[in-house]
């Protein structure tokens, strides 16, 4: 097991819009891209997120290195209860998970 | 072939001056610029203001002013004024005004003015030509009588039409990020694709090369395909620094929705000319319906936050419970003493140094040197957000832990203690109107600025 960001160049969240977060994964080698892609379970990073899984929809992009997960934000941008106006602060779950 | 110079990712963020000038060298047949974006939040919007200070804006735009007169060429921002609604329009006009009047420019200014009135938004509705997106707020009349401002994202051919007016400067409400790159091209007879991805990739300016705060770029466009080439020599576009740019605030890396269309880069080929350019081929785009998105903000509440700093040990080790105790005091002060009811308010205290980012996402636990304890209020009124924050107080500078012991003081940075901020607005559109003449929605007006 290893932590994520110890694996990868960088993981990053932003908005897609106010309606939408998505996390690009900047594995930086075939090998952390194969590592990442087999090791990265989808519904965990769901958990970590607090949302269903089959709300995420995830891309594994081989040409680039990166796996990329977007979601319907769970708190939409700006409101009340909004902690992050650019939902980077989001990318640090990601990068913190144990994987295999 | 079209040659597209891109100053900056957005005025007010910056440029290289000697990049610019080698760009203007270059002899580009249009300087483009984005003005803004939903990302800094539905304030901008509500309020129809830029988030950038208006000395900067002016500092900025007179270089590229300048640098237009030089060129020869027209020079087109969208999303003027962060927002891109009509009064945000207006702001840049003014500013144009000034500068002009400053530098003794002659121009013909186009504005372009993306704003929609209520009546025609819900017109629209009424006819069935509003379609919500994924995931929508439930749309009604009461919700678009709400809204301080609702804004239609201009495409390609709205642009195109201020360009035709042979217009200097157009300044663009709300557009898509991609419209002002894009119009040109198109209008030129370059590859659809190719005009589409290359605005896309070409947005933010030098973000997609190895040195994104260099800011500006060079895009040509022809009959095939795009070239990229950043205008920094020290800044270098490779297949990755391009390609990888399509996935940058886009929840599908491979589509981009626009009016009459998308965008599918699924066949996209990146190939570097040389250590520094990148040519693109294989990206198309599919005509579909002429729809327009619409984005709109309204007020949900009035804001006074209040911080506090726990700096004693015992109370950082506790300041969990602590928290819990003034919120619940507090907010039952509020129902009691305002007569609110619990449902038309909300009190939190958000634990930075604990919590404050990710809240009950955090899965982190450790003993901070300090908290930061941020008071947040909000209430359907300026007046009782400001009377509830004012309640916050006295808690949040000596509540205690236990009743048996001395009572402690807590460290304030300001005074007054609360922050008014005024009015909380929300995001409440995420759906697209369907138009029949992509003109309809929008305004545009000639301006000859400059003549004494």
């Amino acid at each position: 097991m290893a932590e994520l960001g110890t694996l990868v160049e960088k993981v990053r969240s932003k908005n897609a819009g106010p309606f939408w977060l998505t996390v690009d994964i900047f594995c930086g080698s075939p090998e952390a891209f194969a590592r990442v892609t087999t090791g990265l379970e989808t519904a965990r990073v769901a958990h970590l997120f607090g949302v269903e899984p089959q709300a995420m929809k995830r891309f594994d992009i081989p040409d680039l290195n990166v796996v990329k997960l977007s979601v319907p934000r769970p708190v939409v941008q700006g409101t009340r209860a909004d902690r992050d106006m650019h939902g980077a602060g989001w990318a640090v779950l990601v990068e913190e998970m144990e994987i295999a | 072939m079209t040659r597209v110079l891109i100053p900056t990712g957005a005025l007010g963020l910056g440029y290289d001056r000697a990049a610019l000038s080698r760009g203007i060298a270059n002899r580009p047949d249009i300087i483009a610029v984005d003005g803004g974006s939903t990302d800094s939040g539905p304030s901008y919007l509500g309020r129809g203001v830029s988030k950038y200070s208006r000395t900067s804006t002016k500092a900025e735009w007179r270089g590229l002013m300048q640098a237009r007169a030089e060129a020869g060429v027209p020079l087109v921002i969208g999303t003027a004024g962060t927002c891109g609604a009509d009064s945000a329009v207006d702001w840049l006009l003014e500013i144009t005004r000034e500068i002009a009047a400053e530098t003794g420019q002659t121009l013909r200014v186009a504005t372009l003015k993306s704003g929609q009135s209520a009546a025609a938004v819900k017109a629209a509705l009424a006819e069935g030509r509003i379609a919500p997106l994924f995931p929508a707020p439930d749309i009604s009349e009461a919700l678009i009588d709400a809204c301080s401002n609702i804004v239609a994202l201009a495409g390609a051919e709205q642009i195109a039409g201020a360009l035709a007016t042979g217009a200097d400067i157009v300044i663009a409400g709300r557009t898509t990020d991609t419209a002002i790159i894009a119009a040109l091209p198109l209008v030129s007879g370059d590859h659809p694709g190719a005009c589409w991805h290359g605005a896309k990739i070409g947005e933010c300016g030098a973000i997609a090369t190895t040195q994104p705060a260099t800011g500006v770029i060079q895009i040509d466009f022809d009959a095939t395909g795009f070239t990229m080439e950043p205008m920094a020599l020290t800044a270098a576009a490779t297949p990755y620094t391009v390609s990888a740019h399509m996935l940058y605030e886009n929840s599908d890396p491979f589509v981009l929705h626009e009016p009459g269309g998308h965008l599918d880069v699924t066949g996209a080929r990146y190939t570097a000319l040389d250590a520094r350019r990148v040519r693109v081929e294989g990206s198309e785009w599919i005509k579909g319906d002429y729809t327009v998105k619409l984005e709109g903000a309204r007020v949900a509440g009035y804001q006074t936050v209040a911080l506090a700093l726990l700096r004693d040990r015992r109370y950082v080790r506790h300041a969990r419970e602590w928290a819990a105790d003034v919120q619940a005091r507090v907010a039952a002060q509020i129902v009691e003493r305002m007569g609110l009811a619990p449902e038309d308010f909300t009190l939190e205290l958000r634990l930075i140094g604990m919590d404050a980012t990710l809240g009950p996402l955090e899965n982190r636990t450790t003993t901070p040197v300090e908290v930061g304890v941020l008071g947040i209020v909000t209430c359907p009124t300026e007046a009782q957000a400001a009377e509830a924050g004012k309640m916050l107080n006295p808690y949040l500078l000596h509540h205690a832990l236990t009743e048996n012991e001395p009572m402690p003081t807590f460290a304030f940075p300001f005074s007054p203690a609360e922050m008014q901020r005024g009015a909380l607005y929300e995001f409440c559109l995420n759906h697209v109107m369907r138009l029949d003449d992509p003109m309809s929605a929008f305004r545009l007006d000639v301006h000859e600025v400059g003549h004494g």
